[in-house]
Formats: structure tokens, sequence, C-alpha cells
């Protein structure tokens, strides 16, 4: 095992980087938020087809890369550190772990193909440790009602997957109801879906935890990619900044604020690189890595857009200045699979340090 | 050289040295270069990866072992920097006692007037014939009562810029003219000393570098100190926030809700920290340690300040008695051997030895981040010439 990138890690991430350079620019992505298609299925043609991103973690004799959580974890940082609005984290990881859990395999050929997309219509803020709110029934008739709340890709998805009790359904995009919702989050928007009577096929067992956990682990690198973007980008603005004829970032008031931010980033890269790693290998501490994780990624990624907005003064309040969507993608990942508080729960149980008695 | 090369050089060394006699052990060890396989071949190393240690250490676990608290300076500091700028006698002379821990090690650095700021030391050494003669007053000298040698940085130049007169040099401790004092620390007990230099008499032999170029020499082993302070491996839930989940674990009745968040906050931070530094290790172990190394000895201090008032206030009744105050000498830091109280009060200074809390934010601001420094005041008067 190694915390540090390999060489095939950072090619892929090279070429994740550049086309998301090219494509994926802050004005273009905020001016993308307000539109009517607030993710940018083009965006993501491109990187499935061209990169093979949303074949990652399928296994090659479906079609895939057959690669592992780790790559798939370099792929979130730097989608995280472009707020990219497209639909990795809930169809290329949620979904099809979801799917190769519950042993499906045609769905995740097309998935891989990067032709299809699919949601796991949960809530975004679902935890990995409770259970999921029951407002989906199945009828006599094996047909799906109910709705539910807060599903992140639902409006770009061909296929819903539906967790039922511990069953996985599969229903086509076109038997639900899938109303957007303003959100918090500008570059990840969530909506409401509804089903009526849809009909929906059960593709095998869902296990909520597992699918979860894995989620909620490997959105700790996307949170980090967004830490290190309020990082880097506020970096330049102290140094260029000045006020008292001297650059802002020479105050030694904002140098330690600026000394510990990295040193949360710095460890941040550390706990997301091991739970994508141990993730990978399938380790039995696998789960706790993804909670220390979760944990610490979530807040840190926060802790630095909130200072990053602190830092850039009154522009840093401003609409125009992209920094607000990165508060956004931090405060709705705070929530997302997990809060800080419920991971670190987790890791009570998991690491031995029950509460009172 | 592989793993597997290293390995069998272990084992070949083991199958033909009685690891009974301690001293003659730890000596042909050296000899062998299994005493740091990074440095070079006939100074106790293979000139091979500084990762391959760990391939050592495991063929020869359960052989007689340094004792890395007395000899902590020597170890972390003395020894890369007389590796780095050391004539090849000197080399020579220091690496293969220092290793064996027959000589101990100190650090004469700071002194009553430059601690953070140490570049405006004031302990003269002036140059006769073939010797110095050094004079002035070091404090907070740890173990400088075991040692036989210590580093010292003083001032041959009073009329450059402070930075620029500075020397430094291997101090023989039994010198005449170096007395030791005790200095009793908020524990009870004297770790650290003040050292007064008088008259003594130094061999340029004892110099390291270039006369002038002490204040560079002085970076090698600062940058070295805060590795070794922040650096050493730890198992996860292992070091100071195991000994709190300990207690937690055995102790029941003295968990609150409270408490309880606070304690898997901290766990949280411990495993992250110790992630980050086995990161860098991976890192190091390719090249030579970086400002990055800063960064974990300002986690490990905030950390061990506080799990150990976690742990006091967790233990209630019992965390208002006291070990034991009194003044006495003591050989190195004991976290894993002292009570919850004295963890407590040395953590303390944890943020103070090595480089300030303070200080290591400025470097990581500065060199880390390339945050322009703050208006200086100093840097182009003649050291003569500031306020002091
Ligand atoms: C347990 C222990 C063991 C030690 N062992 C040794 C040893 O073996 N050898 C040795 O040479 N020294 C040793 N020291 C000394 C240590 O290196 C110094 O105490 C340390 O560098 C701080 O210097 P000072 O005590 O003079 O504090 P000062 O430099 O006077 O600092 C006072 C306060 O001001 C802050 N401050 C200073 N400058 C700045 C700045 N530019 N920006 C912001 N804040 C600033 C400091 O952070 C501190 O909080 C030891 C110290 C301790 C506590």
């Amino acid at each position: 095992m190694t915390l540090l990138y390999t060489e095939v890690e950072e090619e892929l991430r090279a070429s994740v980087r550049d086309l998301l350079a090219d494509r994926c620019a802050p004005d273009a992505v905020l001016k993308r938020a307000e539109s009517a298609a607030p993710y940018d299925l083009e965006l993501w043609k491109t990187l499935a087809h061209q990169i093979g991103v949303a074949g990652l973690l399928v296994p090659e004799e479906y079609g895939g890369a057959g690669a592992t959580a780790r790559e798939a974890a370099v792929v979130l940082e730097e989608l995280g550190r472009a707020v990219a609005p497209v639909p990795f984290l809930t169809s290329a990881v949620l979904a099809t772990k979801a799917l190769l859990v519950a042993g499906e395999e045609d769905l995740l050929q097309e998935l891989a193909a990067g032709d299809v997309t699919a949601a796991l219509v949960v809530p975004l803020a679902a935890s990995p440790y409770r259970p999921l709110p029951e407002t989906v029934a199945v009828g006599a008739d094996g047909t799906l009602s109910g709705e539910v709340r807060a599903v992140a890709g639902a409006e770009i998805a061909d296929v819903l997957l539906v967790p039922v009790g511990s069953a996985l359904y599969r229903v086509a995009a076109e038997h639900a109801r899938v109303e957007v919702v303003p959100s918090l989050d500008l570059t990840r928007p969530i909506a409401t879906v509804g089903f009526d009577g849809a009909p929906g096929k059960v593709i095998g067992h869902f296990e909520r935890e597992r699918v979860l956990s894995f989620g909620a682990g490997l959105l700790a690198s996307e949170q980090l990619g967004v830490g290190q973007w309020c990082l880097d980008t506020t970096l330049a603005y102290i140094k260029e900044r000045h006020q008292f004829a001297r650059p802002v970032g020479s105050f030694q008031a904002i140098k330690h604020r600026m000394a510990d931010l990295w040193l949360d980033v710095v460890r941040a890269r550390a706990a997301a690189r091991n739970a994508a790693d141990l993730l990978a290998a399938g380790s039995e501490d696998a789960g706790l890595a993804a909670a220390v994780a979760a944990s610490w990624c979530s807040e840190v990624a926060l802790h630095v857009a909130e200072e990053g907005v602190q830092l850039h003064g009154g522009i840093g309040m401003t609409w125009e200045h992209p920094v607000h969507l990165y508060l956004k993608r931090a405060k709705a990942s705070e929530i997302a699979l997990g809060t800080p508080g419920a991971h670190r729960e987790a890791v009570a149980a998991l690491a031995d340090l029950p509460g009172p008695v | 050289m592989t793993g597997d090369d290293v390995a069998s050089l272990a084992r070949e060394f083991l199958a033909s040295h009685d690891p009974g006699d301690r001293q003659a052990f730890l000596r042909a060890r050296f000899d062998a270069g299994l005493a740091w396989v990074h440095f070079p071949e006939g100074l106790g190393g293979l000139g091979a990866p500084r990762e391959l240690q760990q391939v050592v250490e495991r063929e020869l676990a359960g052989t007689p072992q340094l004792d890395t608290g007395v000899q902590g300076i020597g170890l972390g500091m003395a020894a890369p920097t007389i590796l780095a700028f050391g004539t090849e006698e000197q080399k020579k002379r220091f690496l293969r006692p220092l290793w064996t821990g027959e000589e101990i090690w100190c650090q004469l650095f700071s002194e009553p007037g430059a601690g953070s700021d140490l570049a405006t030391l004031a302990t003269r050494a002036v140059r006769d014939g073939d010797e110095w003669v050094v004079d002035g007053q070091k404090v907070w000298t740890s173990g400088a009562h075991h040692a036989r040698w210590a580093i010292l940085v003083a001032r041959t130049d009073v009329d450059v810029p402070k930075h620029r007169g500075l020397t430094y040099f291997v101090c023989d401790m039994h010198a005449p003219g170096v007395e030791v004092r005790p200095l009793r620390q908020i524990t009870g007990e004297a770790e650290f000393n003040e050292v007064f230099l008088t008259g003594v008499r130094l061999g340029d032999d004892l110099r390291l570098g270039e006369v002038g170029d002490g204040w560079r020499v002085a970076q090698m082993t600062l940058m070295n100190e805060r590795v070794a302070i922040g650096g050493a491996p730890v198992r996860r839930g292992g070091g100071m926030v195991g000994l709190v989940t300990e207690t937690w674990r055995s102790r029941p009745e003295l968990r609150t809700h409270d408490l309880h968040q606070r304690l898997l906050r901290l766990w949280v931070e411990s495993e992250v920290t110790r992630l980050a530094g086995q990161r860098l290790r991976e890192q190091l172990s390719a090249g030579q340690p970086g400002p990055e190394g800063s960064g974990m000895k300002l986690s490990f201090a905030s950390l061990n300040q506080a799990l150990s008032g976690l742990d006091v206030e967790l233990r209630g009744e019992e965390g208002l008695e006291y070990d034991d105050w009194s003044f006495r000498r003591s050989d190195s830091v004991d976290f894993f051997g002292r009570g919850a109280g004295y963890r407590y009060l040395r953590a303390k200074g944890n943020s103070i030895e090595g480089g300030t809390s303070e200080i290591l934010r400025n470097i990581v601001a500065e060199r880390v981040l390339g945050l322009p420094s703050e208006p200086r005041v100093d840097k182009d008067v003649p050291w003569k010439d500031l306020p002091r």
C-alpha cells in the first residue's frame, strides 16, 4: 500500500485536469449553474468516452476499466477542484457500487460505456449508519409508490436505482416524477423523486452501509479537491491583494491561519488516500478509514471554504467570484452521506471507544 | 541494494555476533553498515535507500537497541549535521560512538537573549591560533548533564548582520570552563540546564562548516529536529491517544457525553496526523526532510496538549493528584511511565522546544506557502548595533 500517488494515477489526474481546465472554468460553471441545465452532460460524455471515467469501477469483463477506488478518488479530487457539475459521484460511484454489490451485470455494462447514467434514489443526506427513511413502498401489483427528497443526480439519470427495504429496484426514469428543487449546492443540485405506481424490477440486494460508506469514503477525496482549490485560490489572492502598503498575506494573523489550513489539508490528503487505498483493497479496516476520512475531510473542506470567503473580503461575498460555489459544495457535502458527527459515532463503534454507560 | 540484500546482510550479521554483549554488538552493527543504512559505507551505513532501515529493524528486533530518549539530540540532529558538513575525520571520530550511545550529545543553541530569534545569540568565539576561545551562556540545554559533546553555535563576527557572523562548532563538554547547572522545570524535575561557557578552548578541528556559515549549518540541524520531534512512526490508536483510550475503556464510570465527543474528535485528529506522518515518511524516504516536517511537529504539539489535558480531566479526583514533584535529574521524557499530571505539564513544552508553534507557523507560511515575511528591522544591521 502507499499513501502517495502512482504514476498511472498522476496520468489520470493530468488528463482529467486538462479537460476540466478547457471545459469547466469557473465562469462557465457559474453561468451553467443558473441555466436550465445545471448538470453538464456534454462534459460528462467527454469524460466518459475520452477518459473512461464512467466505467472506472466496473470490471473489465463488463466493459469497464477494472480500476479501483484509488483511481476513482483521484478523479474525484479533480472534479472537486473544479466543482464540476457532472454525475461521477452519483452514477459512477454510488449507483455503480450499488450494482456491483447487488451483483447486477447488464446495466453495469451500459454505465461503463458512458451512454447511460444512473442514480441511487436515496437522500444525499442518507447516513451509512442509519436505516433509510421508508418513503417508497411496493404495491400488491409490484409497482413502486412514494417519494424521496434531496436526491442528487436524478434529473439527468436514465435509470433510477431505488432501495426498498433490503431490495434494490430498477426503475426507468420516464416512470418517475423528478422535480428539481432550488438547491444550496448550485453545482450538484438535488431533486425530489416521486413514483406513482411505477413499474420496477428487483435486481438484487441493497447493502446500505457498504454502499454508502464506500461513497462517503470517496466523497472525502472530492472534499479534498474542494479544500485544495480554496487554499490555492486564497493563497494566490492574499499574495496579490495589498492593504496598508503590503500584501495582506504578509500579516502574521493571516499567515498563521493559512499555515493551519495548509496543515489541515495535508492531513486531509493522507486521510483521503488511506480511505481510498483500503476501500480499493477491500480491507476489513476500510469502514473505519472511510469514517475517519469522511469526518475529517468534510470539516476541513468547509473550514477552508469559509476562511476562503473571509480572506477574500468583499469580493468573497460577490456572486461573481467563484468561491461561493465551493462554499456551497462544501456545506452540502458536509451533510452528504453522513455528517462529520455521524462518522465520528461510527468511529466510536469501530475503534472501540464506547460512550457513557 | 534491495530489501532482500539488506535482510540477508542483517541475518548474516546476527548469525555471527553475540547480542549478549550490548556495547560490542552495537559497535559491530555500526561497522557492518546496519546502523543507519542510508548513511555512507564506513559510517554505519550501506548507502542504501532510507526506507530499507525498517528491514534491518525487523531482522534485528529483540537485539540490544539504542536509547533514543537519552540520545535523541545526537541521533536526530547532531548526526545528520555532521554527515552533511563534517570533514572526513570528524565523521570518523564522532558518528560511531554517537550511534552506539557511548558518547551522548546535547544542543547548545538557545540563550537567555536568543530563543526564537536564535541568530541574535551573543556567545562569542574568538580565534586564538589553532583554537577558539568561547565565552557565553546557554540555557534550556536538555541532557547537558549527560553529554560528552555538544553542537554549539557561537558568534565569530559582531560587525556583520546577525545571520552572517555565526560559526558552528562541536563543543567538548569536558573542557575546562564548561559549567552545567540544572534548571528545574514545571514538572518538578530538571531535564534541561543552564550551561556557562567561560574561556572554553576548542580546537579548530572542532569547527563544523566554514567560519561565518553557522546559520546555514544550524538550519540543517533545526530541520532535522522538527522531523525528529514530529516524525516517529506510531501504530493506529497508539502514542498519546492510546494512553487516554486505555483509561477510557477500562473506567466506564468516568465517561461523559461531552468527553466522548471530544475524545472522538481527538482520536480522529490523531489518526489523520499519524497518516500524514506516514505519508511524509514515504516522501522522505526518497529525499531529504523539507519544511513540511515543521507541520508534523505543530500537529504533534497541539494533539499532545489536548489529549494530555483531557486525560487529567477524565480522571477526576485522581487528576487532582501528582505523582512526584521532587527536583531530580531526568534522563529523558517519560510520557508512558509517569502520571497524567506529568504528561499534561511536560506536553506544554512541545509547543516551545524545537521552535515554538508560532515560529513554525511562520516557517510554514513563508517556506511552504510562499507568503511574504513581515517587514524586518534587523536584517541589514550589524549585530553589535541591534537593540537588545
Ligand atoms: C523542554 C524544552 C527543552 C529545550 N531544549 C533545548 C535544548 O536542548 N537546546 C537548546 O538550544 N534549546 C532548548 N530549548 C529552548 C527552545 O528552543 C526555546 O525555548 C524556544 O526556541 C523559544 O525561545 P524562547 O524561550 O526564548 O522564547 P521567545 O523566543 O522569547 O518567545 C516568547 C513567545 O513569543 C513568541 N514569538 C517569538 N517570536 C515570534 C514571532 N516572530 N512571531 C510570533 N510569535 C513570536 C513565541 O512563540 C513565544 O510564544 C528547550 C525548550 C524547552 C521548553
